[in-house]
């Protein structure tokens, strides 16, 4: 099939960007939409032309480092399917796609279609993690965990960390990730000892990075990838009213 | 000069050496740790758990990754599990097991002592994983699970759904970020290590490139901690991630590093099948899928009927006629050479002939659909995803991929390797896994070298070395730097007519051919002819756009494959050399009648470790021998 494809460039973060459109020949739907972007690249390279620059790295869809807006979704069309897992036949000959970086003020351009996440570091530095060293753990049997808690925690712990929830969400706010780092934590004994601190630091360095507000309209649970749901959020909202009380800050 | 090579083994009994070694080494005061600057390159599993356990134990790290978190890197996209001698099953596991089954499963070409460590430190890594709020499964009763994986006899196998890579990388990653958080890591993400400097023999620093800015710096340290990964993608198309390189790893080996057993590649049965020339990395389904699905090609060549109108008597379960006893269920190896046979043979199904069904209506007919989605649904969702097939109405399609590299930097017992200060874990070394891994223990490496032996051993080091840090400015790191710099200026001003893929892809396919699953001195000889060719030509005709003063992908890529299409030849060097069958290395001059694989133990009972002598020089090759005090070694017999 024949594709027009409209890709945003932008040479580097100080330089304003534009759409360029280009032509996808003889694409098959066999292909991966990453795929289909790399035969774009090597005809563009074969003319002496840069290629478009886009994250990505295992191709399998738990990594998390590609993105893409495709036609203003996300991951593109399909439910809970990363851009490197989405392929071609959803696609059928003259489509037009547009295909853009993550936009959100935290996540600054680097280059085309490739932005800078260092802002979901920071907060789980900020304290998505329990403060354990190396060496002196207790035997892994010594804790029992009910096993439903454990398969929240999973769920919840299944986040891949791609953006895609923040790109969504007409605030760009980022409280589905931080949300799931803080249940993950929070539903299993081990994260519960610095659960206050955690939950307010985190929040504080969500805010910090300049990520808006949530206003609970749920696109970043559509958006999701790998299908984290709104409930972390709430649950978030929960603890943090309760560390805020307890640590009379509010 | 040949290097002579101390593996530093401890005396003492196999099962009280770690200990005795713990009890005798030297320690750093903690006091004087904040003067040792450790540079860790790569946050895999290995990279993240050593550099976080650096952190916490007061030395000043600078960590590098090319990803842009170290939250990505490929351990994250291990299914299966992590190996452990707990035996909370009850079922007769110990530490001796472990390392019994390791070390024959390695086709015993691994070391005795490295791998009794690391079978003893597997249950400090659980530990201390369930501690950092690792979500592994759990039974009812709220204890840990644990499953058989890959053949064993025990279930000792720990996992977190088909997620485990995930969620230990995960684990290191939030471990890591706390200490960046208190200031004892540095993190580079989008940095990518061009070179190692060595001052007076010794690994003092390297040279990196910001991915963004395209700026070349020089980081001095103490020591230098190499955890970048294996070098499947010298076959340009395996399991692993687009970006796994050998550049770290290669780069040490032309300043001097051995490197061992280079030929020692795993390749993995069922993955999904080339589509076509557009194909950019291949995808591992759980090997698990063998226990319901029934392995066949049409017996008839050309016939190219649906598989659902091929009857039964048209088809070849070549596996169940070849290996009656062990069927569909045969090792890795026996499986990929299998399937590789029947397709040479032009028996091969989909497009390219390079595949061969998988088929589960056997068993769906017998446990019914709903018994095969609850076992395996997640799988067939993934395998529909990318081939639009069902494979609940018509056969899988798998073919073999290339998927862990046991060979890599040769390490002591203290994981150093022999250029002082230059030390080497995870995937990136090769010291536990002999000619072939078992199932689940990769994540059990990366972790046990990075939580508990690395930052145990590199104490020794410091507390004996007498030169410390040099100023990044010294003529060697300027000298590097340089060499960097005119390398990346040479690639860029090449302006040639061919892409970077277009040669990785042209030197895969020769690898794949003629160094893949099966090799023979001849397809050796061959692909060591062609691959300076293919090389010579790169240099003379490859096209890389952009500048070096920004983010360029096309150049970083270019310098990765530059290395690959040298590595290429060490690789072919040391498949060539070993006369022998072993593991994840199959001759086909040296097989049984079955076609299993033909050790020498007489000859080849060594580790092959290879020195740099020049580009197209053939390297220098240094024998460790391997020496078994505790072990009998066994033939391997699947029939």
């Amino acid at each position: 099939m024949n594709l027009t494809l409209r890709i945003w460039r932008q040479k580097n973060a100080n330089t304003p960007g534009e759409f360029v459109t280009y032509e996808a020949k003889d694409v098959s739907p066999d292909m991966s939409f990453l795929e289909m972007l790399d035969v774009v690249n090597e005809e563009l390279m074969r003319r002496g032309e840069e290629p478009i620059a886009f994250d990505n790295d295992c191709r399998e869809g738990i990594c998390g480092m590609c993105s893409l807006m495709i036609n203003g979704v996300p991951h593109g069309p399909l439910p809970q399917t990363a851009t490197c897992q989405l392929h071609m036949r959803v696609y059928k000959d003259g489509d037009a796609i547009t295909i853009e970086p993550w936009r959100a003020a935290p996540f600054p351009v680097i280059k085309d279609l490739i932005v800078d996440r260092s802002a979901f570091d920071r907060i789980i530095q900020s304290g998505g993690y329990v403060s354990v060293s190396t060496g002196g753990a207790p035997d892994g049997n010594t804790l029992p965990i009910p096993k439903d808690d454990a398969d929240r925690a999973f769920d919840a712990a299944a986040c891949i960390g791609c953006g895609a929830c923040v790109a969504a969400c007409k605030n760009a706010s980022a409280v589905l990730f931080t949300s799931a780092k803080i249940s993950h934590l929070a539903l299993m004994p081990q994260g519960k000892v610095e659960q206050d601190r955690r939950v307010l630091k985190m929040v504080a360095q969500m805010d910090e990075e300049g990520f808006g507000a949530c206003t609970n309209i749920g696109s970043c649970e559509a958006a999701c990838p790998k299908g984290i749901t709104l409930d972390n959020i709430a649950r978030m909202n929960r603890l943090y009213l309760k560390a805020s009380v307890k640590s009379g800050l509010e | 000069m040949s290097i002579k090579l101390n593996s530093k083994i401890p005396a003492g009994p196999l099962d009280d050496k770690w200990t005795r070694y713990r009890q005798e080494m030297k320690l750093v005061n903690p006091a004087n740790k904040r003067k040792f600057d450790v540079i860790v390159v790569g946050t895999g599993l290995a990279g993240a758990s050593a550099a976080a356990t650096f952190g916490e134990l007061g030395y000043n790290v600078k960590a590098f990754c090319f990803q842009d978190s170290p939250r990505r890197a490929h351990s994250i996209a291990a299914q299966g599990g992590i190996n452990a001698a707990k035996n909370y099953r009850n079922d007769g596991d110990s530490v001796y097991r472990l390392f019994y089954d390791t070390i024959k499963g390695g086709d015993f070409r691994s070391r005795e002592a490295n791998v009794y460590r690391l079978a003893e430190v597997s249950v400090h890594i659980i530990d201390q994983c369930v501690a950092q709020g690792v979500p592994f499964a759990r039974e009812y009763g709220g204890l840990l699970d644990n499953r058989s994986f890959g053949g064993a006899q025990v279930s000792r196998t720990f996992y977190a759904r088909g997620q485990t890579g995930q969620q230990l990388l995960l684990g290191a990653y939030q471990a890591l970020e706390r200490q960046i958080h208190l200031g004892s890591v540095k993190m580079y993400p989008r940095t990518e290590m061009l070179d190692i400097v060595l001052i007076d023999g010794q690994a003092k620093g390297i040279i990196a490139r910001d991915l963004v800015t395209g700026k070349i710096e020089a980081h001095s340290a103490n020591a230098v901690v190499l955890a970048t990964g294996g070098y499947g993608n010298v076959f340009f198309l395996s399991t692993n991630a687009k970006g796994c390189n050998v550049t770290a790893t290669y780069r040490a080996f032309k300043k001097g590093a051995l490197f061992a057993n280079p030929c020692y590649t795993q390749i993995h049965p069922t993955c999904i099948p080339v589509s076509g020339d557009h194909q950019s990395k291949l995808t591992l389904m759980s090997e698990s899928l063998r226990n319901d699905g029934r392995v066949w090609v049409p017996k008839k060549l050309g016939d190219n009927r649906h598989p659902g109108q091929i009857p039964d008597d048209a088809r070849d379960y070549y596996l169940e006629r070849k290996y009656p006893s062990y069927g569909n269920l045969a090792p890795r190896d026996i499986a990929s050479r299998a399937a590789k046979q029947v397709c040479d043979e032009g028996r091969g199904v989909g497009p390219g002939g390079r595949g061969v069904y998988l088929d589960f209506s056997d068993a769906i007919n017998r446990f019914g659909k709903h018994k095969i989605e609850e076992r395996y649904g997640n799988l067939f969702e993934m395998y529909e995803r990318i081939t639009g097939e069902n494979a609940y109405e018509q056969p899988m399609r798998i073919y073999p991929a290339v998927h862990y590299t046991m060979g890599g930097l040769w390490v002591d017992y203290e994981l150093m390797s022999n250029i002082p200060g230059l030390f080497v874990i995870g995937e990136a070394n090769f010291s536990d896994h002999g000619a072939n891994r078992l199932g689940a223990s990769a994540l059990m490496q990366g972790l046990a070298d990075g939580y508990f032996v690395l930052p145990q051993t590199i104490a020794g080091y410091f507390a004996g070395q007498k030169n410390g840090r040099y100023p990044n400015d010294h003529p060697e790191f300027r000298k590097a730097e340089e060499e960097a710099r005119s390398r990346i200026n040479k690639l860029l001003s090449i302006k040639g007519k061919r892409t970077v893929a277009d040669f990785h892809r042209e030197l895969g396919k020769l690898m794949w051919d003629d160094v893949g699953m099966a090799r023979t001195e001849a397809s050796l000889k061959q692909a060591l002819k062609r691959i300076p060719e293919i090389r010579h030509e790169f240099w003379e005709n490859v096209n890389v756009p952009g500048s070096a003063s920004e983010l360029n992908t096309a150049l970083e890529y270019a310098g990765r494959v530059a290395d690959f299409l040298e590595f290429a030849q060490l690789l072919a060097y040391d498949a060539l050399e070993r006369e022998e069958s072993c593991g994840g290395h199959f001759r086909e001059e040296y097989q049984t009648e079955d076609g299993e694989a033909l050790r020498n133990d007489e000859k080849f009972s060594y580790v092959a470790a290879w020195e740099f002598k020049g580009v197209d020089q053939f390297p220098e090759l240094t024998k460790e021998p391997l020496v078994y005090e505790e072990v009998r070694m066994t033939q391997r017999s699947y029939k």
